[in-house]
C-alpha cells in the first residue's frame, strides 16, 4: 500500500469528521500561557476564526483520528461496510497538525474523535494521549474536546478529563429502538451510563461544599451530547423529550441536533435527500425555550401538529397561537415568567421591561424601544397606550406572522 | 476656536490630560477642533500652549464613561475626541446622562463602543499569522487591517495567547511585536512587510474544504459572520467560491451514490462474527443480572440510565424489595445507595440484622422521572410497569431464594402478593405466609421517613419502622433454630 501523505490523511479525517455538529470552544476556565514557554489560551471564549460556505464556523480543527472502524452504524461514513477511503493519524500528526494551526491563530484549539479501532479501549487511549502529549510535552494551554467511546474504561474516561476542556459522548439517534436497528454494535445503555459516568466526575470536581482538598480538575466545559435527526422516523416530541432526560440525568451543557446529512456510499437503510436543515433549526429553538424559558416538551409541541415542530414559523409563535386564551399580556404588570412567553419578546427585552417599569408606566413605543421588531410582539400585548383588541383573535394573525419565504441566492 | 493637538491616535490617557485642562479653562465643546497626525491647523487657530494645568480634580465623571471612552477612542470616526469632550462637558451639569436610552449623544458613544468591541473580537479570530526563520529563530508575522485603532489594546490578548511565541503583528497605522517577554509597538507598514505564503497554509486550505458540507450551503449565514471585507487576508477565503459553485454537485453526487458492495475487511470481519445469541433461557442469578440490561418490557428502559438489578449474597435470608432506583442509584446502577438507602442501613445496623445476610432489590429495575430542567422528578411506576417487572423479581426470588421477603412500600407489596392496592397501615405489623413458604413482611419504603415535616411524627413513624424491622430480625432469628 502506497502511503498517504499528511495533507491526504487531513483531507480524509477531517472529510469524516463534518458530520458532527458540535463545535464550541466555551464554557471552560480561564487559562492562558502567559509565563510559560507554551501556548494557547481560552479566555477569548466563542472566537470563530472562520466560516465553512455552510455557515457553521470553525473554531477548532475537528479530525478523527482514524476512520476505520469496526462497527458498522447504518448512519456513518465511517462504518465498516462503507467503501470510503481510510486513514489513521499518528498521535504526534495530530499533535504537530493542531500545533501548527493554533500557531498561526486558524484554530481554537482541537476536537478529536476517532472510529473505533482494535478494542473501545485502544481507541480511547489513543485520543488520551494526544490530550496528554499537548498539555505535557508542549505546554499547550488552548481548548480541546475529546469525544468519549461509550465503553472505554472508566480510568480512561477519568484520565480524558484531566486533559481535556470538554467531553461528548453521542447519544446519535432519538429513541434506543433506533439505534438498535442503525447500529448494532451500540448499546444505548452503555451509552447513557458513560454520560453516567462523567456527571459524576463533574459534580465531584466542583469546589462546592467544604474548602478540603481541592478537587482534582475535571473538563471545565463540560459535557455535551449530538442527536442525528431524520435519519430515523422519530418525531420532535421524541427528540425533545429524549434531550429533556439527558440534561436532566446528566447536566449537560449542550444537546447539538445534526440534521442528518446525505453520506457518500449511503447504507440503504437511509433516506438519501437533503438534510432536514429547518427542522434542525427549530429544534435548536425549542431547545433554548425548554433550557432559558421555562417551557417543557409538552407544551412546545403542542404549538405544532402531531408531535412535530411548526416549520413555517418559531416554535413559541407557534405555541401563543394555540394559546390565545394566554393572551394579550400587559407588559406593566405581567410576571417575568408570563413576559418570557410573549413571542418576540427575548430574555434581554424583558430584562429591560422589568427594569423600566419600576419608574414609568410603559407605553408601546417603549416596548419597541426594546425589541428587534414590535409588528411580532404587538398582536399579544397590552400597554397603556395600545391594546390589540379583537387582533389576537383574528383567523389571519398566523398568515400575517408568518414570514415570507424569501428567494435563497446561491452566491 | 482652539485646536488641541493629539500626539496618538487613540490613547485615552493623553485625551483625558488634554480633556482635563479644557474643562479648567471652561472651555466649551463648540470652540474646540480636535487634531491629530498630520492634521493642518486652520488659519485662526490657537493652539492649547495657553490652558492651565490642573493639579487637583476639575470634575467627576462615572466610571461607566471611563470604560465607554476607552473603547471609542479606538473608533476611526475623526469626530471622536469631540463627541468624548461634549459628553464629559454634559456629564458635569447631568450626572444620571448615560442612563438615558434615548439621548443621541449617548448611543452614538455606544453604537462607536460596540463597533470596536467588534473589529477587536474579529481582529482575534481573522488575523492570519506566517512564519518566518531568521537564523535560528522562527517569528510569526501578520498582516491585519482593522476598520479601527484596535491593535495596541487588542495585542495583549495575543501575548497572552502565544506567550511561548515571537510574533508581530503589522497593520496600516502601526505595529505589535512580542519577543516572548515584553510588548512593544512600532509604526505600521504594508503587506508587503510580512511575508508572503506558509508551509502549513496549504493543509490549512485542505482543512477548509474537507471541514465543509456541500449538502448545507448557508452562505449568507457566512457572509453575515466572516464579512467580505476581511476576505482578502485570510489565506481559506480562496476556497470560497469553488466549494460554492461545486456544492450542488457535489451533494447530488452524495445523494445518488448509493451503497456499493461493502470492502473485503468489512466481509471477512463479518464472517468472523458469532451468530447473534438468542435469548437463552437463563439459568442463574448472573445471567438474570445481565439480562436485565437489555430488558424491554415496559417502556421505561428507554430513559433511565440502566437497569438497577439487585445486590447481595447469593443465597441471603432476607431480601428487601424496594420500589424503583432513584436518580443517585440510576447513575450508579447501584440499588439502595441515596439518602433511602442510607436510613435502610441505619435502621438494619441499629436493630441488629446481619447486613451481609440482606440482599436488596427493587419491584421495578429502571428509574421512571419526569425531567424538570437540571432534576428528574421521581414519578411512582404504574401497574403494567410493576407487572412487567415481576418477571425480574421472580427470577431474583427463585435464585436467591430468601426466606424472609421485607415489602417496603405499597409498590414492592403489590408486585409481591400479586395485588392492584396495598394499604401499609393495615397489613404492617404481622408476618404473612406465602405460597412458597417464604415469610413476607410489609412496611413503609424509608424514603416515607424522610419526607414527614413535624419532628413528632417523624419520631412515631420511625418507632414503627424500627418495630417491624425487630419483627424481621426475630423471624430471621427463629428460622435458625428451625432447620
Ligand atoms: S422496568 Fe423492568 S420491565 Fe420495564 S424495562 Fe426495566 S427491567 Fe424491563
Amino acid at each position: 500500500m502506497v502511503a498517504l501523505t499528511l495533507t491526504r490523511k487531513l483531507a480524509i479525517l477531517a472529510d469524516a469528521a463534518k458530520y458532527d455538529a458540535s463545535c464550541a470552544s466555551s464554557g471552560s476556565e480561564k487559562r492562558n500561557s502567559a509565563g510559560t514557554k507554551g501556548i494557547g489560551s481560552t479566555e477569548g471564549s466563542g472566537i470563530c476564526h472562520s466560516y465553512a460556505p455552510d455557515g457553521r464556523c470553525i473554531s477548532l480543527l475537528k479530525l478523527l483520528l482514524t476512520n476505520f472502524c469496526i462497527y458498522d452504524c447504518a448512519y456513518c461514513i465511517n462504518r465498516s461496510s462503507s467503501n470510503v477511503q481510510r486513514a489513521r493519524f499518528s498521535v504526534d500528526e495530530v499533535v504537530q497538525l493542531t500545533l501548527d494551526f493554533y500557531r498561526r491563530n486558524y484554530i481554537e484549539g482541537l476536537f478529536l474523535s476517532s472510529g473505533i479501532i482494535k478494542s473501545p479501549d485502544h481507541t480511547m487511549e489513543e485520543m488520551v494521549r494526544v490530550a496528554r502529549t499537548l498539555r505535557e510535552v508542549h505546554l499547550f494551554q488552548g481548548y480541546i474536546h475529546l469525544k468519549v467511546i461509550p465503553n472505554a474504561s472508566p480510568e480512561l474516561l477519568a484520565e480524558a478529563g484531566r486533559w481535556a476542556d470538554r467531553l461528548s459522548t453521542n447519544i446519535e439517534l432519538p429513541t434506543d429502538t433506533a439505534l438498535e436497528h442503525f447500529a448494532p454494535e451500540k448499546r444505548p445503555a452503555e451509552i447513557r451510563t458513560a454520560m453516567a459516568r462523567l456527571r459524576g466526575k463533574l459534580d465531584e470536581a466542583k469546589p462546592e461544599g467544604k474548602p478540603k482538598a481541592k478537587p482534582q480538575k475535571f473538563a471545565p466545559a463540560g459535557q455535551s451530547t449530538q442527536m442525528i435527526i431524520g435519519a430515523d422516523a422519530a418525531n420532535d416530541s421524541a427528540i425533545l423529550t429524549r434531550a429533556a432526560g439527558l440534561y436532566s440525568g446528566y447536566n449537560l451543557k449542550r444537546v447539538y441536533y445534526s440534521a442528518f446529512s446525505p453520506i457518500p456510499d449511503a447504507s440503504s437503510k437511509l433516506p438519501l435527500r437533503p438534510p432536514p436543515l429547518m427542522r434542525e433549526h427549530r429544534l435548536y429553538q425549542a431547545d433554548w425555550l425548554i433550557r432559558f424559558y421555562g417551557f417543557d416538551v409538552p407544551e412546545i409541541v403542542q404549538g405544532g401538529e402531531n408531535g412535530d415542530l411548526d416549520l413555517a414559523i418559531d416554535p413559541k409563535l407557534a405555541w401563543a397561537l394555540k394559546q390565545r386564551q394566554s393572551f394579550p399580556v400587559d407588559v406593566n404588570r405581567a410576571d417575568r415568567e408570563m413576559l418570557l412567553r410573549v413571542p418576540g419578546l427575548g430574555i434581554n427585552a424583558v430584562d429591560r421591561i422589568i427594569r423600566s417599569r419600576r419608574h414609568h408606566r410603559l407605553t408601546l413605543a417603549d416596548v419597541a424601544r426594546m425589541t428587534a421588531s414590535i409588528d411580532k410582539v404587538r398582536p399579544f400585548i397590552v400597554t397603556g397606550d395600545w391594546s390589540p383588541g379583537g387582533a389576537i383573535d383574528d383567523q389571519r394573525l398566523r398568515q400575517k406572522l408568518t414570514p415570507q419565504p424569501k428567494q435563497l441566492s446561491l452566491f | 476656536m482652539l485646536a488641541i493637538r493629539l500626539e496618538k491616535l487613540n490613547d485615552l490617557d493623553e485625551w483625558r490630560g488634554k480633556a482635563r485642562r479644557l474643562l479648567a479653562a471652561g472651555m466649551e465643546p463648540s470652540q474646540i477642533v480636535w487634531r491629530t497626525g498630520s492634521d493642518e491647523n486652520g488659519l485662526f487657530e490657537g493652539g492649547d500652549e495657553m490652558l492651565p494645568t490642573p493639579d487637583g480634580p476639575v470634575g467627576t465623571v462615572p466610571r461607566q464613561f471611563m470604560e465607554l471612552a476607552a473603547g471609542v477612542i479606538q473608533h476611526s470616526d475623526p469626530e471622536r475626541f469631540a463627541r468624548l469632550y461634549r459628553v464629559l462637558w454634559r456629564l458635569q451639569k447631568d450626572h444620571q446622562l448615560l442612563s438615558n436610552a434615548g439621548d443621541s449623544d449617548n448611543t452614538d458613544l455606544a453604537r462607536m463602543a460596540s463597533a470596536v468591541r467588534r473589529d477587536a473580537h474579529k481582529m482575534k479570530a481573522f488575523v492570519r499569522f506566517r512564519s518566518l526563520f531568521e537564523g535560528e529563530t522562527e517569528r510569526f508575522i501578520a498582516w491585519f487591517e482593522p476598520d479601527h485603532y484596535v491593535l495596541e489594546a487588542t495585542a495583549s490578548f495575543f501575548a497572552r495567547r502565544f506567550a511561548g511565541m515571537n510574533w508581530g503583528i503589522v497593520t496600516p497605522y502601526a505595529s505589535a511585536w512580542w519577543d516572548t517577554e515584553n510588548l512593544s509597538f512600532g509604526p505600521g507598514g504594508r503587506k508587503s512587510d510580512v511575508p508572503a505564503e506558509d508551509a502549513v497554509e496549504d493543509d490549512w486550505k485542505t482543512y477548509y474544504a474537507s471541514i465543509f458540507n456541500p449538502a448545507r450551503l448557508k452562505v449568507s449565514m457566512m457572509k453575515s459572520e466572516m464579512p467580505v471585507k476581511y476576505w482578502r487576508n485570510l489565506p481559506e477565503a480562496e476556497n470560497i467560491a469553488p466549494l460554492i459553485r461545486n456544492a450542488k454537485a457535489m451533494e447530488q453526487d452524495m445523494i445518488e451514490r448509493a451503497a456499493t458492495q461493502p470492502p473485503a475487511h468489512h466481509m471477512r470481519r463479518e464472517a468472523r462474527k458469532p451468530e447473534p445469541q438468542q435469548i437463552q433461557e437463563i439459568t442463574s442469578l448472573a445471567e438474570a443480572r445481565e439480562a436485565v440490561q437489555s430488558c424491554h418490557r415496559c417502556p421505561l428502559y428507554e430513559h433511565a440510565t440502566q437497569a438497577v438489578f439487585g445486590e447481595g449474597p447469593e443465597h441471603a435470608e432476607v431480601m428487601f424489595v424496594g420500589e424503583q432506583p432513584g436518580d443517585q442509584e440510576d447513575l450508579a446502577g447501584k440499588p439502595f445507595i441515596g439518602p433511602a438507602g442510607q436510613v435502610l442501613d441505619e435502621f438494619i445496623e441499629k436493630v441488629g440484622i446481619d447486613r451481609k445476610r440482606v440482599y436488596v432489590t427493587n419491584a421495578v429495575k429502571h428509574f421512571k422521572f419526569e425531567p424538570r430542567g437540571k432534576r428528574r422528578i421521581h414519578q411512582r411506576p404504574d401497574g403494567g410497569e410493576v407487572q412487567a417487572c415481576k418477571f425480574w423479581l421472580n427470577l431474583e426470588v427463585e435464585y436467591v431464594k430468601p426466606k424472609v421477603i421485607v415489602a417496603l412500600g405499597a409498590t414492592a407489596a403489590q408486585s409481591l402478593l400479586g395485588k392492584a392496592s396495598v394499604t401499609i397501615g393495615k397489613m404492617r405489623g404481622a408476618p404473612i405466609k406465602m405460597e412458597d413458604g417464604t415469610v413476607l413482611f410489609i412496611t413503609n419504603h424509608p424514603s416515607y421517613l424522610l419526607r414527614i415535616p413535624d419532628a413528632e411524627g417523624k419520631a412515631r413513624e420511625r418507632a414503627k419502622f424500627e418495630a417491624d424491622l425487630v419483627m424481621v430480625r426475630e423471624a430471621i432469628a427463629a428460622l435458625e433454630k428451625t432447620p
